[in-house]
């Protein structure tokens, strides 16, 4: 009742594991994988080796987290075997990438074997990274373009909300070859400890997740299927079933979990029994409601 | 949480390598659980709560030494205590301590003895000074001690005591292990049945609070799922073998 089908990968739910979250080894994307997950997004991977910023890396505040990691990862030319255990799993595993430029972003995805690729263009603190790349339409789709042409695999596209006008840079992914975009990465914010003056994240600066953004998302979702052909994948403070149901009725595809993992490791298989029954009481099924709010 | 800013009161000096800071904050605590120490514009690290309101630190990377540095009337912030903690258990417990893996042992027997559980502590450092709380596991029970160069107690590694049925570790209840991994790993790799001892692990913590994954043994968070495992659920997996470095590289324990 709940499989879904998303640029060719057969899921048997709509609900991923986001980058970031328990995506550095191979174990622990099994783990998620076996705790309910449709799919699994591993860590950004990049060219070389990373330990990203100093801690602290991430801070839960009243309305959500706020973190600045730093994009930590092992670089792509250690990451193949991480890649390989999580796949004993049994379901897809999409390898998230980051690079400066299009030439960096096509060495991994030319050298990584995954069942999908997700380009982070939209990570708001790492300098250089993500953001920096991602509110420019141009260099959005010139990555698109230059990753298609570098794997077989479907390649997703990761876009920021601190932008303008998400639908810009969603069409120019979309422009680039992208098969599908994947919203919304989190919001730039900031914590000061006000004992000190310090900013508490050792970055100054990171980015919001958690339940405070979701409204912010949801927006970004309803936006992004009037304006694009492509599928739209959630993601943004989704800790409940109810909220994956919101998404998905502002036209997304499939969802991401990420932050709501910390505090319920069962969060999937949870979601995936309620959303379940909630379809089979209101006789829907996800095709009836996928875009609902459109139609209204 | 926000941080909560902790006031320094006291240092004492313990060994000549560690120092215990006590703080004006007490914080309510199961023995295992673990803070995370905000050394602020340095770094934030995970720590052991030695006592309800004080932190043990060794000296040995940049925050810890940047803790050395601090005075009395400084304030560092404090989150926590995270993580799942010891489950106490049994009449008749026995602790494996090796250097600042007495850090949360030492509240554990404490709280142990004043429930009436008999405590029989195996005490290791590398020489006699460096020996920690030493005086408060004699005051909850008995204790048994090792040193490498032989300066107190039995010359060789605390987990020796158990070759030499010094301690016959079939007759306790439950059995806690905390120190070097490679000592925690000869108590796994011991005859002892896994299913009894609970160890304290430590790897390298970002978030701390169970979302990142960066601290993950094949699939276990020692941050959110631990710090504390049973060594059934360590057998097989990682644990004595590799740790992941801040890249998430994977190095030889």
């Amino acid at each position: 009742m709940l499989t879904t089908k998303i640029s060719g990968l057969e899921l048997k739910n709509p609900l991923m594991l986001a980058a970031g979250i328990m995506g550095t080894t191979g174990g622990s994307l099994k783990r998620m994988a076996r705790c309910g997950a449709g799919a699994v997004i591993t860590k950004s991977i990049g060219i070389e080796p990373k330990p990203g910023h100093p801690n602290p890396t991430m801070v839960k505040l009243r309305c959500g987290y706020l973190n600045a990691m730093g994009l930590p990862n092992p670089s792509y030319k250690l990451f193949q075997p991480e890649i390989d255990e999580a796949k004993h799993a049994g379901v897809p595993v999409i390898a998230s990438i980051f690079g400066v430029d299009a030439s960096e972003f096509s060495v991994i995805a030319g050298a990584i074997n995954a069942d999908a690729f997700e380009l982070n263009v939209s990570c708001p603190h790492a300098e250089g990274y993500g953001a920096e790349i991602g509110t420019d339409p141009a260099l959005v789709e010139g990555i698109t373009k230059a990753v298609k042409n570098a794997t077989d695999a479907p390649v997703w596209v990761k876009l920021t909300p601190n932008v303008a006008d998400i639908t810009e840079t969603g069409l120019a992914a979309q422009k680039g070859g992208a098969d599908a975009v994947v919203a919304i990465n989190t919001l730039r914010g900031m914590a000061i400890d006000i004992e000190s003056g310090h900013p508490i994240l050792g970055n100054r600066f990171g980015g919001l997740s958690g339940h405070g953004i979701k409204p912010v998302a949801v927006k970004c979702v309803h936006d992004l299927y009037s304006a694009l052909d492509i599928p739209v994948i959630g993601c943004g403070g989704i800790s409940g079933w109810e909220d994956v149901v919101e998404f998905i009725m502002a036209g997304a595809r499939a969802v991401q979990i990420g932050s709501a993992v910390g505090d319920n490791i069962n969060i999937f298989s949870d979601i995936s029994s309620c959303l379940e029954a909630f379809l089979s009481l209101k006789l829907w099924t996800l095709d009836d409601i996928y875009g609902m709010v459109h139609e209204i | 949480m926000r941080p909560v800013d902790a006031v320094i009161t006291k240092f004492v000096d313990e060994t000549p390598s560690t120092r215990t800071i006590f703080f004006d904050t007490f914080f309510e605590q199961v023995p295992g659980q673990f803070v995370m120490v905000w050394v602020r514009g340095v770094d934030e690290i995970p720590m052991a709560l030695s006592y309800e309101n004080a932190i043990t630190v060794h000296k040995a990377g940049e925050a810890t030494s940047a803790l050395f540095e601090l005075d009395e009337c400084d304030s560092i912030g404090i989150r926590g205590p995270f993580g799942n903690g010891f489950g106490i258990s049994g009449k008749n417990i026995l602790l494996i301590s090796g250097g600042v893996g007495a850090a949360p042992l030492a509240p554990l027997a404490e709280r142990a003895a004043s429930s009436g559980i008999s405590v029989t502590t195996m005490l290791g450092a590398i020489k006699k000074d460096e020996l920690l709380f030493g005086k408060r596991f004699e005051t909850a029970g008995k204790v048994l001690i090792a040193t490498d160069d032989g300066s107190e107690g039995r010359k060789g590694y605390v987990t020796d005591l158990l070759d030499d049925n010094d301690v016959d570790a079939d007759r306790f209840d439950s059995i806690y292990c905390c120190g070097p991994e490679p000592m925690m790993k000869k108590v796994l790799d011991s005859s002892i049945i896994p299913e009894k001892v609970q160890f304290s692990l430590h790897r390298y913590f970002k978030c701390g609070i169970g979302v990142c994954g960066a601290c993950c043994i094949d699939g276990l968070r020692v941050c959110k799922d631990g710090p504390v495992f049973r060594g059934d659920v360590l057998k097989d997996t990682e644990f004595g073998k590799f740790k992941r470095d801040g890249c998430g590289c994977k190095v030889k324990v």
